[in-house]
């Protein structure tokens, strides 16, 4: 019984992982119908901010933690302001190609500019200590990752549904063009989704070096793939989609990390795509996409 | 006042606009009519700023909305509905209203404050469903909500882009009426597309015929009616005998 409330919680919290950068790439998707494939590159710089910042003797995990979120918005504005608004209007192929050089340059200055090699950030070694609750045996750091990434969600969702820039967020989300024709500038909403987008980038970074302990400039890389795949899951521009996308990879990842036998492990990942591949067949448009009949159009 | 003075615009060599020159009282309603293919959207589209005219300008009172951009258009007291219906349809009725207040509320407070949501809702007969999502209503009462969306952004100028589609004959009496109040509550122009010609009449002060990217002729509903231009344009006239053409033209008109 221990041994599965343990792998829930690591389920739970490698899903709210997940679904924090989901969240990011879905937010941007939906308002520019960009694939941001440079949403680990934002990853990447919130985590050398954080290197950074304990190179010039910032060692405080209260004030690294607000640092690496605010390189994260700071980082995905730029990107926004100098990579992708230029293209903008372009067809949405050269915004994802615009998306992947993005990655490749950024990868590449933050191999030149640093090192290729990983760079130790123990600021946060202080996560990984066990706590227990009752007869439960809890990480820290995973506790404090659900609870953040609850309160970020939790955050985001009324942020979209109270403001009056959320409210122009969620119309733009549909109908952008009709957005700009009520005099609302499309500029300040997309910088805002980018910026929001990174935020959630920033905290995804903190968890991903808390759990880690050093970064590398592919440190975002992995994490984007594993966040696009849980978008597939939930439907592409559906925020609520990226959310329950990244909860059911987290799960699926651990239940076969679990499941399959010791000498089958390198199996792992393509058991995980079969199975999101077999769920795609179901429901190609993911799951919380509204089914669209095509009808004789589908010829 | 609406100023359009000599605009041009042409797609790939195609003219749609052919130096359009004429001007629109600060509260009248005007009829905007031509066949497909007049260049009645693309004036539409450059006058709401969304297509920046070759040449020429377009001007609302003292501002030069030329190529502005469909933001400033808006800013400047432009609203504009849609041929085709563009709500959001995840946004709730109420919702819907609130995102054209935005721009009102941070450009021209005191218009902003003069514009109650649940009166207009209640006038628009969509009280009863504020909370329901926009795009669960039946189409008759989301092109109302358009309307009603559209008079929330306490437009100076609103465009209204056949407004009268696919609506039966009571319907229509019925947004000509909407239109009549629209004008006397928010002192706007409204300047009108559609092929009703009937609608067209019987609600515009003015009548601005394009054919060809040029305007063929403007005035009073009355002498839009009595002019063979038009309805040479309208029906072929130039091949009909005069007296089918009186018949067609009266089965046209009426």
């Amino acid at each position: 019984m221990d041994y599965a409330i343990q792998q829930g919680l690591n389920a739970l919290a490698f899903g709210s992982e997940y679904a924090l950068i989901a969240l990011g790439l879905a937010l941007v998707y939906s308002i520019m119908n960009l694939m941001n494939f440079a949403h680990g590159e934002i990853i990447a710089c919130a985590g050398y901010s954080m290197y950074l910042a304990i190179l010039i003797g910032i060692g405080s995990p209260w004030l690294v933690a607000p640092i690496a979120i605010a390189a994260g918005a700071l980082v995905a504005v730029l990107f926004e302001r100098i990579a992708f608004r230029p293209v903008r209007h372009a067809p949405t192929t050269t915004g994802l190609l615009t998306a992947l050089g993005v990655s490749i340059v950024v990868q590449n200055l933050l191999t030149l500019l640093i090192s290729p090699r990983p760079r130790a950030v123990p600021v946060f070694s202080e996560l990984s200590r066990t706590i227990f609750i009752g007869p439960y045996a809890i990480s820290l750091l995973q506790l404090l990752e659900l609870a953040v990434v609850a309160l970020a969600i939790g955050g985001l969702v009324l942020f979209l549904k109270h403001s009056t820039l959320g409210l122009a967020i969620r119309a733009a989300t549909r109908e952008f063009s009709t957005v700009r024709l009520m005099g609302i500038r499309a500029n300040r909403v997309i910088a805002t989704a980018f910026a929001l987008s990174g935020l959630l980038a920033g905290i995804a970074a903190i968890f991903i070096i808390a759990r880690r302990g050093s970064i590398d400039p592919t440190f975002g890389f992995q994490p984007v793939i594993k966040a696009f795949i849980a978008c597939v899951i939930g439907g592409f521009g559906s925020l609520g989609g990226a959310v329950l996308g990244g909860m059911l990879l987290g799960f699926l990842d651990v239940a076969i990390i679990v499941l399959l036998p010791q000498e089958y492990g390198g199996l792992r990942d393509a058991i995980a795509y079969s199975i999101i591949a077999g769920l795609l067949v179901w429901r190609p448009e993911g799951l919380l996409t509204r089914r669209i009949e095509l009808g004789d159009k589908e010829i | 006042m609406l100023s359009i003075d000599n605009v041009s615009k042409s797609f790939m060599g195609v003219r749609a606009l052919r130096g359009v020159s004429f001007v629109g009282a600060a509260d009248e309603i005007l009829g905007l009519i031509g066949p497909n293919g007049a260049g009645k959207s693309t004036l539409v589209n450059a006058i709401s700023g969304v297509l920046k005219p070759d040449s020429g300008s377009i001007r609302l009172g003292d501002v030069d909305l030329t190529g502005r951009g469909p933001e400033f258009a808006a800013r400047q007291g432009v609203g504009r509905t849609f041929q085709n219906l563009r709500l959001f349809p995840s946004l709730t009725v109420r919702q819907n209203v609130e995102v054209g207040l935005i721009t009102c509320r941070r450009h021209r407070p005191e218009v902003a404050r003069s514009i109650d949501i649940d009166a207009l809702l209640d006038r628009f007969g969509l009280a009863a469903d504020a909370g329901r999502p926009a795009g669960t209503l039946p189409y008759g009462q989301q092109r109302r909500l358009e309307l009603a969306r559209a008079e929330a952004l306490g437009a100076k100028l609103l465009l209204l882009d056949e407004p009268a589609a696919g609506m039966n004959d009571y319907e229509t009496a019925a947004l000509a009426d909407q239109l009549r109040a629209i004008r006397r509550r928010s002192r706007c122009a409204l300047l009108v597309i559609d092929h009703d010609l009937h609608f067209i009449m019987s609600v515009c002060d003015r009548i601005c015929v394009l054919d060809m990217g040029e305007v063929v002729a403007i005035g009073t509903p009355e002498l839009i009616r009595a002019n063979p231009k038009v309805a040479e344009i309208y029906l072929g006239a130039a091949e009909a005998a005069p007296h089918q053409k009186n018949i067609r033209e009266e089965r046209q008109w009426n």
